[in-house]
């Protein structure tokens, strides 16, 4: 499934990742990252989604014993982001994450989205600030806190919550964003918002998914992953894995035969 | 068939019945476990309340400001605690800057910082071992070390230090508790939007764990205020009828060090002198001291209560 028209914003390589408990949770994973396209990881519960997805900005690294072996080459600069001498940091700056709990920090709406933007040394007050309305228009949600930005983030719904979270992860700039089950602690409006919100987003970034929720990797992404036991199953663009997938397996999954 | 009902009806009411006693067989234990806790709780509660009316009642007769600003004398009616609780503030006060930066940077770093091994454990077991040490062995290891060894002397540095060696656990300890009440998610958020340890520790955990790591300082205070072995056997004066110099001078740089070596009494120990007396006169005074430290200590822990929860107020996890 090459695909010649698109560029490619990253790749991983024979990624294989091993827990500290010594369990190998990725087996020799390799898949494209197109940019400008919305990746969806789909595959049953405990299949390395999350595990997959968190080699993209070296979350593993915050605990001891965790190793990745292989690589994932980001573009165009064609640096391998799992090498050693790569600093998780400057991954980190490159590569933001939005998780599958909205998780504000218990300080303003606007010191929330500012803080990746304070973490980079900006002081200049009016920059800050400009950013932070940037990004919160970005998440759709300057329109709901735009006279209330001082308020804590904690008072905002769950719904909010998130998107709060998409601004703060958008107001850096990254090159990708990855979103780890983002609505699967949202009802069905809130879940609309942030899926247009990803649809819209796709312009300016590019974005890798990991979601439970078929329809909506049928709906939102160009391009699908199915992943089992750690292993890359199928990977396809969307329309083709989800009407005529190569494999069985994948199909039986799609339908809800199995996982 | 209409038998048939009948009879099932029967066994669902049986069963009905059967449940509902074993229910309130269950509910009579709830009843009998709530007064024997209420008994309990009781006991405690009616001591300490005793023990203070008690204090209250017999140092009645000086409770008035003169016996804040009195010195201490040979006779009880013009005896005061002036040197005693100056003498707490000032020793509090180097047990505050003893104990509050070597415990907070020593329970974030080991919560923070540390490598996860065997050495840590050690640490980790040594230190949770180190607040059920009683108090005089702190006042031997103090009189070893600071008195004679580091040549501080009887003073008031001397006691601040072993003071704040002796909180230092429970400072230790509170600081790693409020660190682990912080949400993995949180940490991981700050994360991943770059910051360095450093940031995610003064920006995030230090700032998110204040409310327990102050109410740690404040109850290892409030312990220390009361504490009297280890100051009796540094030899702390149980007479002493002069003040300290005072920390502040009125020429510059307008504090003064001099205090931290000056000689000291504490009101525990004003007040155990008192009791030691025969004269029955100077009882009242020893009650009266009794009953303001009691009151200086639930004082101290009702604003730790207060601060922590204004702290925890705007923090939900
Ligand atoms: N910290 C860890 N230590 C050891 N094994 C782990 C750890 N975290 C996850 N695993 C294991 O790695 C495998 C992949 O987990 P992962 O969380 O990536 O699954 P997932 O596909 O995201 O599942 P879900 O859909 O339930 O979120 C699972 O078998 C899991 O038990
Ligand atoms: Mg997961």
């Amino acid at each position: 499934m090459v695909n010649t028209q698109t560029p490619l914003k990253a790749e991983s390589k024979d990624l294989n990742f091993f827990y500290a408990s010594g369990h190998q949770a990725l087996k020799s994973v390799s898949m494209p990252i197109y940019e400008n396209k919305i990746t969806a990881l789909i595959g049953p519960s405990g299949c390395g989604k999350s595990t997959y997805l968190r080699c993209f900005n070296r979350m593993h690294d915050l605990y001891p014993g965790n190793k990745y072996e292989g690589q994932i080459i980001m573009h165009p600069d064609n640096t391998n982001i799992l090498e050693h001498g790569v600093d998780a940091i400057e991954v980190r700056m490159r590569i933001s994450m939005v998780f599958q709990k909205p998780n504000p920090f218990p300080k303003s709406i606007f010191e929330n989205v500012a803080y990746g933007l304070r973490v980079r040394g900006e002081t200049n007050k009016r920059t800050v600030a400009d950013k932070v309305e940037e990004a919160l228009k970005g998440a759709a949600l300057w329109n709901e806190v735009k006279d209330r930005q001082q308020d804590l983030a904690f008072n905002l719904s769950g719904g909010q919550q998130q998107r709060l979270c998409i601004a703060r992860a958008l107001a850096t700039d990254p090159e990708i964003m990855l979103f780890d089950e983002p609505t699967s602690a949202l009802d069905p409006i809130a879940t609309a918002n942030i899926e247009e919100l990803m649809s819209e987003l796709r312009h300016k970034l590019t974005i890798l998914v990991v979601t439970h929720n078929m329809q909506q990797a049928a709906r939102i992404s160009d391009y699908t992953a199915y992943m089992y036991l750690g292993e890359m199953m199928e990977y396809g663009d969307t329309d083709t894995i989800f009407t005529r997938p190569a494999r069985k397996e994948t199909e039986d999954y799609i339908t809800g035969k199995f996982g | 068939m209409a038998v048939q009902t009948t009879q099932t009806q029967a066994s669902v009411l049986n069963n009905l019945d059967a449940v509902r006693a074993m229910i309130r067989r269950h509910k009579r234990n709830d009843i009998l476990f709530a007064a024997v806790g209420l008994i309990a709780l009781m006991i405690g509660l009616l001591t300490l309340l005793t023990l203070f009316i008690q204090l209250v009642s017999d140092g009645y007769p000086r409770f008035n400001l003169q016996f804040f600003s009195d010195f201490p004398s040979r006779r009880p009616g013009s005896a005061g605690i002036l040197t005693a609780w100056v003498g707490s503030l000032l020793v509090m006060l180097v047990t505050f800057f003893t104990a509050v930066p070597v415990g907070v940077g020593a329970g974030v770093y080991l919560e923070e910082y540390a490598p996860k091994n065997l050495f840590s454990d050690l640490i980790e077991i040594n230190v949770s071992n180190l607040a059920g040490v009683p108090s005089i062995i702190y006042g031997l290891l103090a009189l070893g070390l600071f008195v004679y060894g580091l040549g501080l002397g009887q003073s008031i540095l001397t006691a601040g230090l072993t003071l704040g060696l002796l909180i230092l656990p429970v400072v230790i300890v509170s600081t790693r508790e409020a660190i682990r009440g912080i949400p993995v998610a949180i940490r991981e958020a700050a994360y991943a939007v770059g910051a360095t340890k450093w940031q995610v520790v003064s920006d995030h955990i230090v700032k998110y764990s204040q409310g327990g790591i102050l109410t740690g300082i404040i109850i290892g205070m409030s312990r220390a205020i009361g504490e009297t072995a280890p100051i009796i056997t540094i030899g702390a004066l149980t007479f002493i009828a002069f003040l300290p110099p005072s920390p502040i001078s009125d020429v510059a740089p307008y504090l003064n060090f001099e205090w931290l070596s000056s000689g000291f009494t504490v009101l525990p120990i004003q007040m155990f002198n008192w009791l030691s007396r025969p004269d029955h006169a100077f009882h009242i005074n020893a009650a009266a001291t009794g009953a303001i430290i009691i009151v200086v200590t639930l004082l101290m822990n009702g604003t730790a209560i207060y601060l922590r929860y204004k702290i925890r107020k705007n923090i939900k996890w």
